[in-house]
């Protein structure tokens, strides 16, 4: 059944669009990860102009991560001071990102640099959590203990000073890699058009050892709060956000962000970062391909977009 | 559209046409089956049919056979700037390296004709008349003088499904009497569509006609448009609040305690 997408000004189908929303949603829930870097391309190959797409698809993961947040928050596995103190550094970055964005554009070829923050960022996160849980899993079939936490194992980030102790993630860190990797999410979200749950996540497990009862969750109250910002945000200076696309995709999204959680508890997290780690190398291998692979057709035609 | 319709469409431009022979000289009388498309929240396309009637001949007095006269329909979208771009390999990534714009482009444009182009008029003719889709952008601009760069963009637009060039969308029904079927795509832009019929007779121009096509959206589409550029804040606060309400919902519905 053909829906005709007001903002967007072209009819899709409208299962294709629950299907997409419900598996990006699934996917977002399992991991705790927005869904954007998987959503945002896939709305650009289904043929929806790329600003429509990023501004529409930041109210899809509003909802999701919300609904996750709000599950996650009846289990209390959310660290509020932690997101808040995350958040802090994360509205900064946003700022500078939409800056670097703007002069990425004044010197060209801003998809090539989209596209190569994507390649670097998705490979360089894939294969570090893949390695990593690929050696848990090795250890642990070996037969020797794995240890998750390792108390002796602090490392220089332990050594910095104004120290606050979270206390749901029972970790006690200097505020300063907090609102850094914060920053540094923002900026990238930004850039990239996306929440950076993706990112967020394994910068929490290995700089700051969030124990993984309350990553997901903290992760998920930062998207939702920095993607509700960009909604209104997009929708303001823009006027991109497609409502039906928007409403459509987050029907999908909230419900098999649900399922994912659930589907989450029932599965050992080192299987679930060999999992995330193995999507994110994929959709990471997927634009390398785009940008070192021969085009079939080298020519391309676009309208002259204010937008970008 | 429903046969009945056409019937009375084609009967009335039938009926124009039994009036008094204006000195020889033909004319071409034209009518599209609807003069407003609508776009509400199930368009997915649409076809418009255009009827034509050369005026100045009895239809049926014409001798039966291959039709004396060619028709050439030109439908011309709202126009907007398109840029042309062409990757080359740069220190091993495909980037962008030359661009052309083209100005006032149009988003739709279809070339409909009963025969192929090159047997109804020739080319010197097919080009100071604009017929054909490389002979529309050519005309463009600056920019679009470059036939890489044209043919680039007619083959990406043809296979996008905005630009078409069709020897067969233009059919007689009976001598001196013709129809059209005009395929307006899902991503049909809107404004004013241009129709522009010439009708050649023996490799040269007879007489020509024109109609026009009003694209607009309509209903909760509009709606959500006006919304969304004239109270833009209010818009996307009520979008993110739907999002919040909605992850709230999901929440509870799957509660399992």
């Amino acid at each position: 059944m053909e829906i005709f997408l007001p903002i967007a000004g072209q009819s899709i189908d409208i299962f294709v669009l629950l299907g997409l929303g419900t598996s990006v949603g699934f996917v977002a829930g399992m991991f705790g990860v927005g869904g954007g870097f998987l959503m945002t391309p896939l709305l650009i190959f289904l043929g929806i102009s790329p600003g429509v797409a990023v501004a529409s698809v930041s109210t899809h993961i509003t909802a999701s991560s919300f609904s996750g947040a709000l599950s996650y928050w009846r289990r209390r596995a959310v660290d509020l001071k932690l997101s808040l103190a995350l958040l802090a550094g994360g509205l900064g970055g946003t700022v500078s990102g939409v800056w670097l964005f703007t002069q990425l554009r004044a010197l060209g070829q801003l998809d090539l640099l989209i596209g190569l923050s994507y390649l670097v960022m998705l490979t360089a996160i894939g294969t570090l959590m893949l390695s990593e849980s690929l050696r848990f899993m090795l250890r642990e079939w070996r037969g020797t203990k794995p240890m998750l936490r390792r108390p002796g194992a602090h490392t220089w980030v332990h050594g910095l000073p104004l120290k606050i102790r979270f206390k749901n993630s029972r970790i006690y860190v200097s505020i300063i890699p907090v609102c850094a990797i914060g920053y540094f999410v923002g900026v990238l979200g930004a850039i990239m058009g996306i929440g950076g749950g993706f990112l967020l996540v394994p910068m929490l497990i290995y700089f700051l050892r969030v124990p993984t009862t309350t990553v997901i969750g903290t992760s998920n109250v930062l998207t939702m709060a920095t993607m509700a910002l960009a909604a209104v945000t997009h929708a303001a200076t823009n006027h991109l956000v497609d409502g039906v696309l928007a409403l459509i995709l987050m029907a999908g999204g909230v419900t098999g962000a649900q399922f994912g959680a659930r589907a989450a508890q029932h599965m050992r997290p080192e299987r679930l970062r060999f999992l995330l780690g193995l999507l994110v190398l994929a959709v990471g291998v997927r634009f390398a391909f785009e940008i070192f692979a021969q085009p079939d057709n080298p020519f391309s035609v676009r309208p002259l977009e204010a937008g970008r | 559209m429903t046969a009945r319709r056409l019937a009375l469409i084609a009967l009335a431009v039938a009926a124009t046409m039994v009036g008094p022979r204006a000195g020889g000289a033909v004319q071409l009388v034209v009518s599209p089956s609807t003069s407003h498309v609508m776009i509400a929240s199930n368009y997915a396309g649409t076809r418009v049919v255009l009827f034509g009637g050369v005026e100045g001949v009895a239809p049926f007095e014409l001798p039966k056979g291959a039709p004396s006269y060619d028709v050439v329909v030109t439908v011309t979208g709202p126009s907007q700037t398109l840029v042309a771009r062409r990757k080359e390999r740069v220190l091993g990534v495909w980037a962008n390296v030359e661009s052309r714009t083209f100005v006032d482009a149009p988003s739709y444009l279809a070339v409909l004709a009963n025969r192929p182009l090159d047997a109804i008029a020739a080319p010197t003719l097919r080009d100071s008349l604009r017929i054909g889709l490389d002979n529309v952008i050519a005309a463009l601009s600056a920019g679009a003088g470059d036939a890489v760069f044209r043919a680039a963009l007619i083959g990406l637009e043809t296979a996008h499904g905005a630009y078409a060039e069709k020897s067969d969308a233009v059919v007689f029904f009976a001598p001196g009497l013709f129809r059209a079927d005009i395929a307006l795509p899902p991503d049909a832009l809107v404004g004013t569509y241009a129709i522009d019929v010439k009708l050649f007779s023996g490799g040269v121009l007879a007489a020509q006609g024109g109609s026009t096509v009003d694209v607009r959206k309509v209903g909760i589409v509009q709606f959500i448009v006006e919304a969304a550029s004239r109270h833009a804040l209010l818009y996307g606060i009520v979008v993110t609040a739907m999002a919040l309400g909605m992850g709230w919902l999901a929440s509870v519905v799957f509660r399992r305690d």
